[in-house]
């Protein structure tokens, strides 16, 4: 048999080295090109949540394609290099272990492992303090006292508490002025504080331009806030599995200038109410006119009654 | 089978049925059989045709997703479909199917002629065709089956929009519950016929790795399944009996269910991944003909996995309302996961590395699994870190992710398995070329599969949706492709099983030159595989290349199981 390429790498050491040097540059070079492409897989970014979670997703991008490379390598290095030829029934070297080796690659691993969870609850307690989220059991008296996000002193004004009021499959926003939408508006980096309340199941209010979810809990109240930093359209999406038309229950995130969000909330309350239409319920009518064929669902709620309906045409960014 | 000469001696006549020496027909499949190797087949059997049922519910999802709007069927029947699909799969399909690996494999192993309670073995299989039917039945239900996801999640999961008593949920819960028991007994005889009935010499550092993995499985099966059992019969009294465990309008908390769900639910992760790293340990080191890397070490990670497992559980509720130290906590706990994993990953590139690698289809299955595991790892940590998990959890990220690791590498590990012990049970060797083309096809259609979602889910695409904005067209085009085409990647497996069994190439007692004590017994093994003469063990498993025996007169073993 020619000498495999393993074979000479144990006869000249330094070869060997030289090798793997450069395996290891070319692999961190590619892992890099990869922590920074991984921003384009991601939805523009729209919250002051948004930066922090997308620089930690290219982090472990890096170290994820850094390690994947590494362990693709030494698989195809032995496909190439070390296949049996066609009836060799011959065995390969009988080695049974490297104790060193293995105690190595147990605290390598834990020491990697250990510094991206050190990380992650910095950005973690980072986040908290940028957009906060309280759960609070029980009726009115309650929500008063919920507070959380205190130290936050970059973001001067703050609007809210609006209610975010999931229904199968409806969002309704109510306004502390009295004001009721069907999409939610918000002044652009300003602190929004929500109230968070389910009239039936577990829902998820899920913005992925905001890179942001929190579940919204029948019996509880959820005391949340977040800061916008971007104008424009995006979308809200239900993220917690509501039952039979769960997929039809979104709407859109519409984030304005101070002036605009002014203009438009003055707008709004003069408004008439108006039932808003949603999906859910036109698939439902759909159903109930073709025979009511399908499986068991729940009938939708009532549409909310609101001042501003979902402008359903209007083009979402992320 | 052995020879009808065999003397009957008083201790095989006391012991249940078959017989060395009864007659080897086809009736003793559908038999309240107590033989492992008879349970172990009709375990596998049937767990195939419930692959076939899972698969084809996916292919009909995959065919509603393939557009955005939501026109192939109803959104309400996606929602069963979904639920069906996940659990049909993870309760009729991986359960038993690893159930039956352990049947089969395990007593040969470890040289036992049978399970400790063979009985109980048999009245753990019968169950599952019990609960098979009773989860196909709602179907035929008014309202049609469970449309509330495998997670069951109330209040969603006690809607009951009908009002009927028996109803999808009620049988899926049922269904569930009865799975669980089974499971209990199942983990109660392997754990014992472990402990018990090893050969002479056999001791717990010369145990194969599949046992090890066993045993760390089915430890998780004890400790785990009581307390989703718990919940499943509070969740029915909730459905069918108006007590309110999880029902914020009688006090009751829907929190506290998803507590019950995980702390078994996660864990049954690696209820099933343990046995395939067992597989992908016994596989390496017989098709790179060297020693496991690292034995002790691998054995000793297993019971590592399993008491991480079981303290990881909240990572699945991270953005549900949970305070932040318990997501650090949790968070730190999913991560350290990685360590005795990774262990693992280590020493199967150890072991590959410098052997002399023979590419059959076992071995495809092997590296294509590990391939996957890798990335299904990857991907692991990004979700157990809590702001990506916040991003991307309850997205098609986590799809992909989990059926990474559910497909990619556990069924692949599964279907390695069937290849590389078909000829042992059978006695019949598979056609290599059919393999060779089952594993293409089924590489090239999970990647297509699996691979797009990820994408979909960083972009926002929440999971269980019928239907979905249009900027999610491609990534789903793209797996409903690859869905299809794993549907047609069981066409040469299924051809390829039927046939070899009917008609293949008669296999000898050791087709692949591998160390181990199932290889020293005919193909297929009989009835109570070495019956009074258990061979001594005197050496380690995987001694590939070191020369040494495995037992005390081996060549008297070997040269009896070519008699045969």
């Amino acid at each position: 048999m020619t000498p495999s390429p393993p074979a000479q790498a144990r006869r000249f050491p330094l070869a060997a080295l030289l090798l793997i040097a450069l395996a290891v540059v070319a692999d961190g070079a590619v892992s890099l090109w990869m922590a920074r492409v991984s921003h384009l897989w991601l939805p523009v970014q729209a919250s002051a949540a948004a930066p922090y979670v997308d620089d930690l997703f290219a982090l472990e991008t890096g170290i994820g394609s850094f390690i994947f490379l590494g362990c693709f390598a030494v698989m195809a290095w032995t496909l190439l290099f070390n296949r049996a030829p066609k009836y060799d029934m011959e065995d390969g070297d009988p080695i049974e272990g490297n104790l060193k080796l293995e105690i190595t690659w147990t605290i390598i691993p834990l020491v990697i492992v250990m510094l991206i969870a050190a990380h992650a609850i910095r950005v973690n307690d980072t986040l908290a303090t940028i957009g906060s989220k309280q759960r609070v059991l029980g009726g009115e008296q309650a929500m008063q006292v919920a507070g959380g996000g205190q130290g936050a002193s970059a973001v001067a004004e703050e609007v809210g508490p609006i209610e975010v009021i999931a229904r199968q499959w409806s969002w309704e926003f109510v306004y502390p002025d009295g004001t009721r939408s069907a999409e939610l508006h918000l002044p652009v980096n300003q602190r929004a504080r929500f109230k968070f309340i389910s009239m039936d199941v577990l829902h998820g209010f899920y913005v992925p331009a905001f890179r942001l979810k929190q579940d919204l809990v029948p019996g509880s109240v959820i005391d949340y806030s977040l800061v916008p930093t971007r104008e424009g359209r995006y979308r809200l999406r239900d993220s917690m599995f509501s039952g039979g038309y769960f997929s039809s229950n979104q709407t859109d995130v519409v984030v304005e200038s101070a002036d605009g969000f002014r203009r438009w909330l003055a707008e709004a309350a003069r408004a008439p109410l108006q039932e808003s239409p949603n999906p859910a319920q036109q698939l439902w009518q759909d159903r109930l006119a073709k025979g009511d064929k399908g499986w068991a669902t729940v009938p939708p709620a009532p549409p909310p009654i609101v001042n501003v309906i979902h402008d359903s045409t209007a083009p979402h960014e992320g | 089978m052995a020879s009808s000469s065999v003397p009957f001696d008083p201790r095989v006549l006391k012991a249940p049925h078959p017989v060395p020496g009864a007659p080897d027909n086809w009736k003793r499949f559908f038999s309240f059989n107590t033989d492992a190797k008879v349970i172990g087949i009709q375990y596998m059997a049937v767990a195939l045709l419930f692959l076939l049922v899972g698969g084809l519910l996916a292919m009909i999802m995959r065919g509603e997703l393939i557009t955005p709007a939501a026109d192939l069927v109803d959104p309400t029947v996606y929602n069963g479909l979904y639920t069906m699909h996940g659990t049909v799969m993870l309760f009729l399909f991986l359960f038993p199917i690893l159930n039956g690996f352990n049947n089969l494999l395990i007593p040969p192993m470890i040289g036992a002629p049978d399970m400790a309670f063979p009985k109980l073995n048999a009245a753990a299989f019968w169950l599952f065709p019990l609960f098979g039917i009773i989860l196909m039945a709602s179907f035929f239900v008014p309202g049609g089956p469970s449309g509330s996801g495998w997670w069951a999640y109330p209040p969603v999961s006690t809607q009951n929009p009908l009002g009927h008593f028996i109803n999808g949920q009620f049988l899926w819960i049922l269904a569930v519950a009865l799975s669980g028991v089974s499971s209990i007994m199942g983990a109660i005889n392997f754990i014992t016929t472990i402990i018990r009935m090893r050969a002479p010499g056999m001791t717990y550092f010369r145990l194969p790795i599949f046992c090890w993995t066993a045993a760390a499985a089915q430890t998780i099966q004890l400790v785990g399944l009581p307390v989703l059992t718990g919940g499943a019969v509070m969740l029915l009294f909730d459905l069918s009996f108006g007590t309110s465990f999880f029902r914020p309008e009688g006090g009751g908390d829907p929190m506290l269910y998803q507590h019950f769900f995980w702390f078994y639910s996660h864990p049954a992760v690696y209820v099933m991944v343990l046995p395939v790293f067992g597989i992908f340990s016994e596989l390496f080191p017989v098709y790179a003909r060297k020693p496991l890397f690292g034995y002790k070490v691998v054995a000793i990670a297993s019971f590592a996995i399993t008491f991480l497992s079981l303290i990881v559980w909240v990572h699945h509720m991270f953005y549900s309302g949970t305070p932040q130290w318990m997501r650090n906590l949790f968070m730190v706990t999913t991560m350290l996961i990685a360590v005795p994993t990774g262990i693992k990953v280590f020493a199967w590139l150890g072991t590959l590395w410098r052997g002399r690698i023979r590419l059959s289809t076992p071995m495809l299955f092997c590296l294509g699994g590990l391939f996957n595991f890798i990335f299904a790892g990857i991907t692991g940590i990004m979700l157990a870190t809590v702001p990506v998990d916040i991003h991307v959890g309850n997205t098609y990220f986590v799809v992909g992710h989990f059926h990474y690791v559910i497909f990619s590498t556990i069924t692949f590990g599964v279907f390695a398995g069937i290849y590389h012990w078909f000829p042992k049970f059978t006695g019949r060797m598979y056609y290599e070329g059919l393999g060779k083309l089952h594993f293409v096809l089924t590489f090239i259609g999970s990647t297509l599969n699996f691979l797009p979602m990820h994408w979909a889910g960083l972009m926002g695409m929440p999971r269980r949706v019928a239907s979905y904005d249009p900027e999610f067209a491609l990534a789903n085009v793209l797996a409903s492709l690859g869905a299809f085409l794993l549907g047609v990647a069981t066409i040469p497996f299924i051809l390829n099983i039927v046939s070899s069994w009917a008609r293949g190439p008669k296999a000898g007692p050791n087709p692949w030159q591998a160390i181990g004590l199932e290889w020293l017994l005919p193909s297929p093994p009989p009835a109570e595989n070495f019956e009074d003469d258990v061979p001594t063990v005197i050496s380690g498993p995987y001694g590939y290349g070191l020369g040494h025996p495995l037992v005390e007169h081996e060549e008297r073993y070997i040269a009896r199981s070519r008699e045969a």
